[in-house]
């Protein structure tokens, strides 16, 4: 791919043109829609640098997840700022200009873009992952590997923020008496006939296509975090359709509550069975001995599932947490 | 220089975008609109360090030799979902403080506070 591709160049307007008019816009429901906006031509972008998994979950994440949150928390406050005055827009001008042009001015020292022969690419682990993972681990989705066997400390760790962060959605807007909907919401739940048979014959599919990318991130881009939000992003639209409670009815704050822990414990477990197993925490090699490709392949699996329902019942749980406030007040 | 650097600018200019809205605007839900910009533009440099240009996705099969690096692509996947859990955080403290002040307004809030004569 030559360096001025097309495409590249039409994604990059599309990323300027988008950030500026953010930083313009005063309504802020237009500015949560350009988010998401532009968080999809992002993803676009990072298919393009080969990077299919983070694609994948920037589209359900940036594109879908915070622009539902950026709207629930806008019909909850003020959808409009007052403008900028001089004294606050100016400094912050004058800081991010020196900003960029000390960033401009370091990145002479950056490599070139793409160069085979890159500090990145000819660091050891380099060779490490993309050629022994396939007997080491012996699956062919190297991110996976990385992601779920050698970096799986921190991937427990980033599980565990996840958790923290629900719970701490909890404690801020938890406290939802379940009070009923307004008859404006509710007509709007029964009237766009469209909406709702669209969305009856969206959300299997959704589901499906969750547990799909949930058990073949092995083979292909996938895993617990993309398919946790997708999982999560079926059940988010029901509710959106057909009005929280039928929300809450499939998947009750209580039981959501629990899962969320569960798959933190799901993957703390393996780690406690691998020590007992004789291994190192975490090192999926023990859990099979004889056989560590079986004993990785399990391990791996294990872990993303624990992965994949923390993520979807804490992205169930931030929903339903905000848009659960509205009802409350 | 410009052909081979040109997306690292991209990513620079995006970031320093995203900055401005964080520092410049009063408004706290926009303030997070550009944090979140911000952090897009941050996995995209991490993201572009990792390419290869006789590259491709690194899912390992025996009709291609050159993958792109597996590792900024891994950090960042994480990173992403982290980002969502703690933009959700500040969303949920930002609904509690307009329902404390009835704003999303910094500067108002801050008004708000000293005409209490509450020590700041």
């Amino acid at each position: 791919m030559t360096a001025f591709h097309p495409i590249n160049i039409a994604l990059f307007a599309i990323l300027v043109i988008t950030a500026l008019a953010i930083a313009r816009i005063r309504q802020l429901f237009a500015a949560a829609m350009l988010s998401g906006l532009f968080s999809l031509a992002c993803a676009c972008i990072f298919v393009l640098h080969d990077a299919v998994d983070v694609a994948f979950t920037e589209a359900a994440v940036g594109a879908g997840m915070t622009t539902v949150l950026f709207l629930c928390t806008l019909a909850l406050t003020d959808s409009r700022e007052k403008s900028t005055p001089p004294r606050r827009s100016v400094p912050a001008a004058l800081a991010a200009l020196l900003t960029g042009a000390a960033l401009i001015y370091a990145s002479a020292d950056l490599p070139k873009f793409a160069a085979a022969d890159t500090p990145v690419q000819q660091h050891p682990l380099t060779e490490r992952y993309l050629r022994d993972s396939a007997t080491e681990i012996g699956i062919p989705n190297v991110v996976t590997s990385v992601l779920a066997s050698y970096r799986g400390y921190d991937t427990l760790g980033e599980t565990v923020v996840i958790f923290t962060a629900a719970i701490a959605v909890l404690m801020l807007l938890g406290r939802t008496a379940h009070a009923k909907t307004s008859d404006a919401v509710m007509s709007l739940h029964t009237r766009h006939r469209v909406l709702r048979v669209v969305t009856k014959l969206l959300v299997p599919f959704i589901l499906v296509f969750a547990l799909y990318v949930q058990f073949h991130g092995d083979y292909g881009p996938g895993g617990g975090f993309q398919a946790g939000v997708i999982f999560a992003s079926g059940l988010i639209l029901y509710g959106l359709v057909f009005g929280l409670e039928a929300a809450r009815g499939v998947a009750p704050v209580r039981v959501l509550r629990r899962l969320v822990a569960a798959g933190v414990l799901i993957y703390g477990g393996v780690g406690v069975a691998t020590l007992v197993a004789g291994g190192a925490f975490l090192d999926y090699d023990a859990l099979d001995p004889g056989h560590p490709a079986t004993g990785q392949h399990l391990g791996i699996l294990l872990v993303e599932l624990g992965v994949g329902i923390t993520v979807a019942a804490a992205m169930l749980m931030l929903f339903l947490s905000f848009a659960g406030r509205r009802d409350a007040r | 220089m410009i052909a081979s650097h040109y997306s690292y600018w991209v990513s620079m200019a995006l970031m320093m975008i995203g900055l401005y809205v964080v520092m410049s605007h009063a408004n706290l839900v926009k303030k997070l609109i550009g944090l979140n910009v911000f952090q897009v533009a941050v996995f995209m440099l991490y993201i572009s360090l990792g390419k290869r240009a006789d590259g491709t996705a690194p899912i390992l099969d025996s009709a291609f030799a050159a993958y792109s690096h597996p590792l900024p692509h891994v950090l960042i996947l994480t990173a992403i979902v982290v980002g969502v859990a703690t933009t959700a955080l500040g969303l949920a403290l930002t609904v509690r403080i307009h329902e404390a002040y009835g704003t999303t307004d910094e500067d108002d809030a801050l008004k708000r506070d000293s005409a209490q004569g509450e020590p700041r």
